[in-house]
């Protein structure tokens, strides 16, 4: 084999048999880069697709409107007057309480598997979390508002309203009557639904830390807090990232979950306790019974929000990582 | 290639026996039962796709369909624009629900400007001197009313907004009348579920849904005063009263609105759905065949949709429909 790759020129002519392996070998190559060039081409194609057709169809909305779109909270199909604020507010403000509430969470979760908890116990426990990754999002939401939802009205938001509520500061956040439903809601089923990619991807990293740098620490006298704080922490750091931004992705586009218990009213509201909405519930709800140009248009333009969101998120977590390699490298 | 055409020249006359349709979600559960009881008659069967009122007036106007089906009738002169033929198919009653402790069904009575009012978010209260009024043997408790709504649009919503805004001004220029409005107070639940749902599990709620809804989730519906000022329950020969009250001929294309119409007995909130259909349909054979199964609906589906809840249209109104589908569309 390697004499012949090595070989080559005129004296490959007179080997008729070599040259045929050569030019097969070469031909595969060629199919092979080709294949693979193609397969990245496509997601190129179709991303510029995707964009192409949100732009095309948010246009009518967007000329219409112009930049009041993105700040008025008017939302109303009767009179077609549209404005996006009311469901960013809704996408952006569930989102970061739901990766407040699972990105410590899932940490603790990920470290106690890897670091602490009884061996026999690990393989359980790391499967059940994965288990309920696997759950369809239809689910988590049925499950919120007929179960999870009452819970919180009956016992949590009746607290939550006469202990935090009475503070000053913290009274706007939870001022109202206890819906069940509402932006609180729908934060926490959201943490509850990206939990297990925070703790399953951190735990991988967690893993791959090499044993003799812990084992060094340890000899050291470390205490099992200084040595993921010291070691392990920033040895994983920018995979641990990668995966609070992945779940932070799926959180700003979660749509069934969200629409079922988040109370789907085109307001800004201070109380955390009230209802709101996001821009994929928003799309959900009124995509099938929009009639109207200007109407679709304005849902189609909500699509492209979500979109140049998601895309900032990603640009600064590429961002955050590419500082955070500086440093260290 | 001539093995090609074969094929798909078979594929297409056995699809032309099923007939396709698509549209509001409100009627499916009794199309599909009478396309079941059809297809055991006949053979013929039925394809309905339930992707809304919005999709259903899009795909007849691509012609992917042979008829569609929406909530909300189209006016006059998109009738005329794309050619259409429109006619009413099955009925059914939108009913307010209410929770509150010691309220019955049936107990409470609202007319439609105090509901109005409270969907509006100017009624905060139950204990509202405009509630106790109309219900002075009623003990209203002192408790804020939550107020529930649809948060996706429905032709339910519809007739709901256009109900209030008949009999409010205020409702007329605030909010309007759409699929889908803008509301002033409340939380948004998707689907007569949702809404069934949340009204079932929230104290001091007030909400609108399907009738048979109301009657499965054993919610507390409410009576109504209507436009003949006498108080009327959510009843099957209520809702046909206001059918048969009605002017259908006043509008083109039976375009009726059954929201407060005159009669004793005429539940104020009562709903049709449509059917549209081309009046110079590419394919005759097809719109023949759907032609006959909506007049075997007519003619046999009465007792079928009665049992669903729903509410068949009156014979005067069929006779009607069936001679305008002898002139308008052209089968032949």
């Amino acid at each position: 084999m390697t004499d012949i790759a090595l070989q080559d020129g005129p004296e490959i002519a007179a080997l008729p048999a070599r040259a045929r392996v050569l030019r097969r070998l070469r031909l595969g190559d060629a199919t092979f880069y080709a294949l693979t060039q193609a397969a990245a081409i496509a997601v190129l194609a179709l991303l510029g697709g995707v964009i192409i057709a949100l732009l095309l169809g948010a246009m009518p909305a967007l000329s219409k409107f112009g930049f009041d779109f993105v700040t008025t909270e008017r939302w109303n199909p009767v009179t077609e007057v549209f404005g996006a604020i009311a469901p960013i507010y809704g996408t952006i403000v569930t989102s970061i309480i739901a990766m407040l509430i699972a990105v410590p969470i899932g940490l603790m979760i990920a470290l106690f598997l890897t670091e602490l908890c009884p061996i026999p116990l690990r393989r359980p426990i790391g499967i059940t979390i994965e288990l309920l990754a696997g759950i369809p999002s239809i689910i988590y939401g049925i499950w919120g508002l007929f179960v999870f939802a009452p819970f919180l009205q009956q016992y949590v938001q009746p607290a939550l309203i006469n202990t935090l509520g009475g503070l000053p500061g913290l009274s706007v956040l939870f001022a109202g009557p206890p819906y069940g439903i509402g932006v609180l809601t729908a934060a926490l089923i959201l943490a509850i639904m990206v939990l297990p990619f925070i703790t399953s991807i951190s735990r991988d990293v967690f893993e791959a830390v090499p044993p003799f740098l812990k084992e060094a620490a340890f000899g050291l006298g470390c205490t099992t807090w200084e040595v993921f704080r010291n070691v392990v922490v920033p040895y994983t750091r920018v995979g641990v990232i990668g995966g609070v931004m992945l779940a932070l992705g799926r959180a700003l586009g979660e749509t069934m979950a969200v629409t079922f218990v988040i109370g789907n009213a085109h307001r800004i509201s201070s109380s955390l306790l009230a209802p709101g909405t996001t821009i994929s519930a928003t799309i959900a709800n009124e995509f099938t019974e929009a009639v109207g140009d200007i109407y679709t248009s304005a849902l189609i333009a909500l699509g492209l929000i979500l979109f140049v969101i998601t895309f900032i998120v990603l640009a600064a977590a590429r961002y955050m990582l590419l500082r955070i390699e500086r440093r260290i490298g | 290639m001539a093995a090609a055409a074969v094929l798909v020249g078979g594929a297409t006359i056995a699809l032309a026996a099923d007939i396709s349709g698509a549209g509001a979600t409100f009627p499916y559960p009794i199309y599909a039962k009478w396309a079941d009881a059809y297809k055991k008659e006949t053979g013929t069967g039925l394809n309905y796709q339930s992707i809304g009122s919005g999709g259903g007036i899009k795909q007849i106007q691509n012609k992917t369909v042979t008829f569609g089906a929406s909530d909300a009738p189209l006016k006059g002169e998109e009738l005329a624009k794309w050619g259409l033929v429109q006619f009413p198919m099955v009925m059914g009653g939108i009913v307010p629900v209410v929770n509150l402790d010691g309220v019955k069904a049936g107990d409470l009575v609202l007319d439609g400007p105090t509901l109005a009012k409270i969907f509006l978010g100017e009624i905060k209260s139950w204990d509202d001197p405009a509630i106790k009024k109309l219900n002075p043997n009623v003990k209203l408790p002192s408790q804020p009313i939550a107020v529930v709504h649809r948060s996706d649009g429905s032709g339910t919503t519809y007739n709901f907004a256009y109900y209030l805004a008949d009999v409010s001004a205020d409702w007329k220029s605030k909010v309007g009348v759409n699929t889908s409005v803008e509301w002033p107070v409340g939380i948004g639940a998707k689907g007569n579920e949702g809404v069934a749902n949340n009204v079932g599990q929230t104290k001091g709620s007030i909400g609108y849904v399907e009738y048979a809804y109301a009657l499965q989730n054993k919610l507390t519906y409410t009576k109504m005063i209507n436009k003949a000022g006498k108080t009327v329950a959510p009843t099957s020969e209520n809702f046909q009263a206001a059918a048969a009250n009605a002017d259908w001929k006043s509008q083109p294309g039976y375009g009726v609105i059954l929201g407060n119409q005159p009669g004793d007995t005429s539940w104020p909130m009562t709903a049709a759905t449509w059917i549209l259909m081309y009046k110079e349909p590419q394919d005759k054979a097809a719109s023949a065949e759907a032609l006959k199964f909506f007049g075997w609906a007519y003619k046999n589906g009465g007792k079928m949709a009665e049992g669903l809840d729903y509410v068949p249209m009156p014979a005067n109104v069929v006779a009607d429909i069936e001679k305008t589908w002898a002139a308008d569309i052209k089968t032949k």
